[in-house]
């Protein structure tokens, strides 16, 4: 029982990582038809904000409190000033789209090793996310739990600001019918660079998190770029729920092979099982449901 | 209020239209017929900026939007109610409506189409066809068009909400402060609303008139229906 549950546990929050990354890309991809591969880099400009902002802030207590926000819009400016310079261009050739953001994320991550060095740099936690809190018998890291709860908390943010704001409705009809929604008024130019602030800002709160986890250095996004892409397809591109289910499912399914198994033959057989999914659903878990065909 | 100057447009590289001119004036209403596959659609969405005109200009209350994307022109007052009852399948009908108008704009826009009122928490993409079209001449109309461009509005829909929507657009041109540019394969209908009309064949104007009583023999020997 005491596995089982620390295998819960751990995919858990996995996904909640997973799906941290995974909003942004779900957004972008879905409403512009853009693959962004520079997403990667946006993670890393966020650890890499966290990193600047423990060297400036002398309490380790608060810096992780400054720099989500902060990570929040560094990754949301570096999102629109790729969308404004390059994918602007680019809106529904997903291959160019793809190569062109690969290249990107090659000159980012150089950019970090010129600025930062090559070697790994450690962010200090603070000290109140020490240790770990018994939950049904098992000690769960409060480091682990945050990311969780920090995870929880984006998702219930971008679910209100897409539900209940002028701006969310009209990422929602952009990301639904392109040319509808220019000919009721809305400039789809301006709605596509909020989203890629919001979704690159996503990327860039993931890389503060990941902070926590880990060291940070130039490739630290590319090591979850491609999970968080398989995530967005298989939850269906653009549907939020279904990135919700995928990134969770794929955690566990993960965690739970990794125990039985190793992890990389668990992570062969989680591809397997994505492979197979997406045979007999190509759509993804969620699709639009609709009585006409337009 | 519209004129198209000698527009030649189309997708990719195949011409639909070939130097097109039409006029709509102000607080008229005109009525652009034509056989399927004529290029009425894409004649409206030239006017719309949907499809880019080659050559020729778009000049709306005498400034050229040519240029302009679709959102700039409806600033301008333009609006159109695209063909095939499109509405944004994953909002509700109420959502769907607040993308473009205020608490009050939608109110007056539920009197105009009460049939609107019970559905507001469905999603769009449930609602029949008929429904959908009401919503979408209704969301349209929360844009405070000077200008609206209608695509086939009554195209397979039931009579009784054919009635309701003839009923609606002669409501607002009677008041004198719309002008509508209509695409219709229901001739009564079209020249029950418009006061002149235009025939598109293969992509130009073979004739024109005025919506008087000899009309209808003449656009029906014209359409050859």
């Amino acid at each position: 029982m005491d596995t089982l549950l620390a295998q819960v546990f751990t995919g858990i929050s996995a996904g909640a990582v997973l799906l941290l990354i995974a909003l942004g890309l779900t957004l972008t991809f879905g409403q512009m038809g853009v693959i962004n591969m520079a997403h990667g880099e946006f993670i890393m400009a966020g650890a890499y904000t966290a990193y600047v902002v423990s060297t400036i802030v002398a309490s380790t207590e608060l810096s992780l409190l400054i720099a989500l926000p902060a990570g929040f819009v560094v990754g949301g400016l570096l999102g629109v000033a790729l969308e404004a310079s390059v994918l602007r261009w680019m809106y529904a050739r997903p291959l160019d789209t793809l190569l062109v953001t690969y290249g990107v994320g090659l000159v980012l991550q150089q950019l970090a090793r010129d600025i930062f060095g090559a070697p790994a740099k450690e962010v200090p936690a603070p000290g109140w996310l020490d240790g770990s809190i018994p939950i049904l018998g098992y000690d769960f890291p409060l480091t682990r739990l945050f990311i969780l709860v920090l995870a929880a908390s984006c998702v219930a943010a971008l679910l209100a600001v897409l539900r209940f704001t002028a701006l969310g409705r009209q990422i929602r009809a952009t990301v639904g019918n392109r040319d509808l929604a220019e000919t009721i008024g809305i400039s789809t130019r301006r709605t596509d660079r909020a989203t890629f602030f919001i979704g690159s800002g996503l990327a860039g709160v993931a890389g503060v998190a990941l902070t926590l986890l880990g060291s940070t250095g130039p490739n630290l996004g590319t090591s979850y770029i491609v999970q968080a892409f398989l995530v967005v397809v298989v939850g269906g591109i653009g549907h939020l729920k279904g990135t919700i289910v995928a990134a969770l499912g794929i955690g566990l399914l993960q965690a739970f092979l990794a125990h039985a198994l190793t992890g990389s033959v668990a992570q062969v057989l989680v591809l397997l099982a994505i492979v197979a999914f997406l045979q007999l659903r190509p759509q993804g878990i969620l699709s639009v449901r609709t009585r006409s065909l337009a | 209020m519209l004129r198209i100057e000698s527009v030649t447009g189309g997708y990719g590289r195949t011409t639909v239209l070939h130097e097109v001119s039409l006029e709509v004036p102000t607080g008229a209403a005109v009525a652009l017929m034509g056989h399927n596959g004529a290029g009425k659609t894409t004649l409206l969405k030239a006017a719309v900026g949907l499809v880019r005109a080659k050559s020729g200009r778009v000049l709306l209350d005498g400034e050229d939007v040519t240029a302009l994307r679709p959102s700039a022109r409806v600033n301008r007052g333009l609006g159109y109610v695209p063909q095939g009852q499109q509405s944004f399948g994953e909002m509700t009908a109420l959502e769907n409506l607040q993308l473009v108008g205020d608490r009050a704009g939608i109110s007056e826009m539920l009197d105009l189409f009460p049939a609107l009122k019970d559905l507001l928490g469905r999603r769009a993409g449930l609602l029949s066809g008929g429904q959908r079209q009401q919503l979408s001449i209704a969301r349209t109309l929360l844009t405070r068009p000077r200008l609206l461009i209608l695509d086939e509005p009554t195209e397979g829909i039931q009579p009784n909400v054919v009635a309701e929507i003839e009923r609606v657009i002669s409501e607002l041109t009677g008041r004198g402060d719309l002008t509508v540019l209509l695409v219709e394969q229901h001739v009564g209908f079209a020249l029950r609303t418009a006061s002149a009309y235009y025939i598109l064949e293969s992509g130009r104007i073979t004739a024109r008139g005025d919506g008087g009583s000899g009309a209808h023999d003449h656009v029906r020997s014209q359409l050859a229906v």
